[in-house]
């Protein structure tokens, strides 16, 4: 069963985008693209419908072009395909509710993560100043340094 | 029969692996010699055994026997006999098998090379990596057993799939598990450092080596996997941010600290607690790698094992390895005493700020790829995270990391002079800026991205080769004094100017290829011409070609610049009729500056063939920017402390502890 939805998956009017979907004006087919690259093909798995081979994904990309093309802005195509299709196409999480977590962890950490460096480098004892060494001092210090290098 | 053998090896190794696990714990605990001395022999016997069982495996591929489950599930007969080979690891349970074969691989060379090592120290690092081990063997044989026979066996195998019918992908695995596995090494160093309740310069000089190869394993796997990938998914990406991909590079990331933090307490015998923490942590994402990958819990193109059964068993072993690693750590680690002290400004200080963007950029990593599960479990939601996400959320991170690290590199240890390290960077400051405005000003109308990336590209690579200059005093000292200080420099210096500088290169590429990349997607008949980015591309012809297990459409472009041939490129389409499955092999015309990609689409309705080409510049440069860092890893891996000097020291260290 797997191995005949793979068959089909990958049998089907195979690899991406086709010279036949694309727009004639360039700036509309590469706001296409762009909007493409952000929409998960709701039945792969990790791939935008940019990249798929599968039909969904086909007719996603013909349904992205036709909304550009009636003259909606790129939000709002975003807007009509999450409506239909939710929000697991969206490969970029929405930032709100609980995807707050998701955004924040990385900062989140950052912030706490170096408050704890901060106060564990401050904690530790402060080399104290050793009196510095005379030129002469110095340079038999160097000396002794070459000899060893 | 010799698939019996194989499985009667597994068995008694895992019985031997059971004893390795006990015995010497509990004689290192007792002071018994002889108890110790048995861990490694047991490592030795435990690899043999389990090396007997992966050949006989790889005997039943490579004879095509279809009446084990496996092979038939895996195999064909029509395979070529490296895919034969390669196809022991092109599934759920040889991958496993392959796992533990590595293991105690490296059990037994601790065992063979660890002659130096204090008795009870190799003892209990045995008894840890014998756990490991007897975890995963029971977790073969309960759940995923390689050498399952068949009543019937069927007069062909199923096939291999297409995908892994490839060389970059027959040895990305065995690349990643040395990277993974290796990682255990360090994980054991820590636990047995925790139960001995020391740590010191020694154990460090230990720890550092495995570490070092494990990073370079899993620099060169990652890379191998990514190359792959642009090559061979036809679209010329080279990173997808995929559950898989994500699964191999947190471990990464942690390991690339771990080896930075490790020599904080090699050399300043600081930072101990923290080295434990991660070398424990750096194994831990290892097994949540493995266990995203073979429970197929978060599913994706490389998930081809899904079984809830062996899930909750990877799920136990790893709440049991990361749990109990960790209550070690809680209970024993404030007994760890710090050494010397340092300075806010200092480069202990720089280790810590390498270390923390590390850890937060391997948990944005982390938190992305496990979201949707953690969504789905708390809400019912169900949402995707992908590249978009990861491209916010985790460059940032390396950002400050790229721009943080000459910096940091240059530093002295104790207590560093921000102003002093930063005049000493200037002329690097100078050059990044200075090519980056030229290539701003040439590009007419592209992405900031590029003259960007190309300054933080300068800016590493220009600081590690300071840095490189100053441990020689070029300038300094005559011309001929430097070269011979060169000559006489650890090698692990030369490590740290190839790993530094192979980022810088990469870190290029990356932004190149991300900035410049050209696409043109059309549909061609044959004998029709193309141009793209000052090149022609014209298509001879496409013919019909049969492979050995496949039928292939190969099509022939000539590519030239003004007027002049320059390559001929054969991309393919294959069919392989036993899965029914179709894979793109693109053609590529790799130069030092720029790839030409071309891949073979479908034939049209009107005759004529679809074709994506891509100019990429500068492609080569990220892989070559991996290898760079791997030949880093090497030499610093040869450096000669490493195989000298760290007994003897451990013994006096042991004697004055007394």
């Amino acid at each position: 069963m797997k191995w005949l939805l793979l068959f089909l998956l990958w049998a089907g009017p195979s690899w991406a985008v086709t010279p036949g979907e694309m727009l004639a004006d360039p700036v509309l087919e590469a706001r296409a693209r762009v909007i493409s690259q952000g929409l998960r093909c709701p039945v792969c798995q990790n791939e935008t419908i940019d990249e798929s081979a599968a039909t969904v994904a086909a007719d996603l990309r013909l349904l992205v072009r036709e909304r550009l093309l009636l003259g909606d802005s790129d939000a709002a195509v975003l807007a009509y395909v999450v409506a239909r299709y939710g929000e697991f196409v969206l490969l970029r999480p929405v930032r709100k509710g609980g995807n707050w977590i998701l955004w924040l962890a990385g900062p989140g950490l950052l912030v706490l993560g170096g408050a704890v460096a901060w106060t564990a480098i401050r904690r530790v004892k402060m080399v104290e100043k050793s009196p510095e060494l005379s030129e002469e001092e110095v340079r038999k210090v160097l000396e002794v340094m070459d000899k060893m290098s | 029969m010799i698939s019996e053998l194989g499985h009667f090896a597994l068995i008694l190794s895992l019985c031997v692996a059971l004893a390795q696990m006990a015995v010497p714990m509990w004689a290192a605990q007792r002071g018994w010699r002889a108890g110790m001395l048995l861990a490694g022999q047991a490592a030795l016997l435990q690899f043999l055994l389990v090396l007997g069982a992966f050949l006989a495996l790889t005997w039943g591929f490579v004879t095509s026997d279809f009446s084990l489950w496996l092979v038939a599930a895996h195999s064909n007969s029509a395979v070529p006999l490296l895919y034969k080979v390669t196809g022991v690891w092109g599934n759920h349970e040889g991958s496993m098998l392959l796992w533990v074969l590595i293991l105690t691989l490296f059990g037994a060379m601790v065992a063979g090379f660890g002659g130096n090592l204090p008795l009870p120290l190799k003892a209990r690092v045995l008894s840890v990596q014998a756990a490991i081990g007897a975890a995963f063997l029971a977790f073969i044989l309960f759940t995923s057993n390689p050498f399952a026979r068949l009543a019937n066996a069927p007069f062909d195998g199923k096939d291999l799939n297409p995908l892994l019918q490839d060389p970059g992908l027959a040895f990305h695995p065995p690349f990643l598990y040395l990277g993974y596995v290796g990682l255990s090494m360090a994980f054991s160093f820590a636990i047995a450092a925790l139960i001995e309740g020391k740590v010191d310069a020694a154990w460090a000089r230990w720890v550092r080596p495995w570490t070092l190869a494990a990073w370079m394993f899993l620099t060169i796997g990652i890379a191998l996997g990514s190359w792959w990938a642009y090559y061979e998914l036809g679209w010329g990406g080279w990173w997808f941010w995929d559950p898989v991909e994500n699964a191999s590079f947190m471990p990464w990331l942690i390991a690339t600290a771990l080896l930075h933090s490790a020599i904080v307490v090699e050399k300043r015998d600081t930072l101990k607690s923290w080295t434990i923490f991660l070398a424990i942590l750096a194994f831990s994402f290892s097994l949540i790698g493995t266990f995203i990958v073979r429970s197929g819990v978060i599913t994706s193109v490389h998930a081809f094992a899904s079984d809830p059964e062996r899930g909750k068993f990877i799920l136990l072993l790893l709440a049991l390895a990361i749990g109990g690693g960790f209550g070690l750590f809680a209970l024993r680690a404030p007994k760890l005493r710090s050494g010397a002290s340092f300075a806010l400004v200092s480069r202990e200080s720089g280790m810590i700020v390498n270390n923390l963007l590390l850890v937060v950029a391997a948990f944005v990593v982390f938190i992305g790829t496990v979201w949707p599960l953690v969504m789905e479990i708390a809400t019912g939601a169900k949402v995707s995270v992908g590249k978009p996400f990861f491209e916010t959320a985790f460059t940032p991170f390396m950002l400050a990391l790229a721009l943080f690290l000459p910096f940091g590199a240059i530093l002295p240890w104790k207590r560093g002079d921000v102003t002093r390290s930063l005049r000493s960077l200037s002329g690097v400051v100078v050059l990044a800026l200075a090519l980056s405005a030229l290539v701003w000003s040439l590009q007419t109308g592209g992405r900031m991205l590029g003259p960007v990336g190309l300054a933080f590209a300068v800016w590493v690579i220009g600081g590690a080769v300071v840095d490189f200059g100053q441990r020689v005093r070029v300038g300094q000292v005559g011309l001929s004094e430097s070269l011979r200080r060169m000559a006489h420099l650890p090698r692990a210096d030369w490590g740290k100017l190839l790993g530094h500088a192979g980022l810088g290169v990469t870190i290029f590429g990356m932004a190149a290829v991300t900035a410049w990349e050209i696409e043109d997607i059309r549909s061609l008949h044959i004998g029709e011409s193309f141009t793209f980015g000052g090149y022609e591309l014209r298509l001879e012809s496409v013919e019909n070609r049969p492979g050995p297990n496949y039928a292939a459409d190969v099509g022939q472009f000539s590519l030239s610049r003004q007027g002049i041939v320059i390559a001929q490129m054969f991309p393919e389409k294959r069919f392989y009729p036993v899965q029914g499955m179709a894979t793109t092999e693109a053609a590529i015309d790799t130069r030092l500056t720029r790839d030409v990609y071309v891949t073979l689409g479908d034939k049209q309705t009107d005759g004529s063939w679809a074709v994506r080409s891509y100019l990429k510049p500068f492609a080569l440069w990220i892989w070559s920017g991996a290898m760079i860092m791997g030949l880093g890893g090497l030499l610093s891996l040869s450096d000669r402390r490493f195989r000298l000097g760290a007994a003897v020291r451990y013994a006096r260290s042991a004697v004055a502890a007394r």
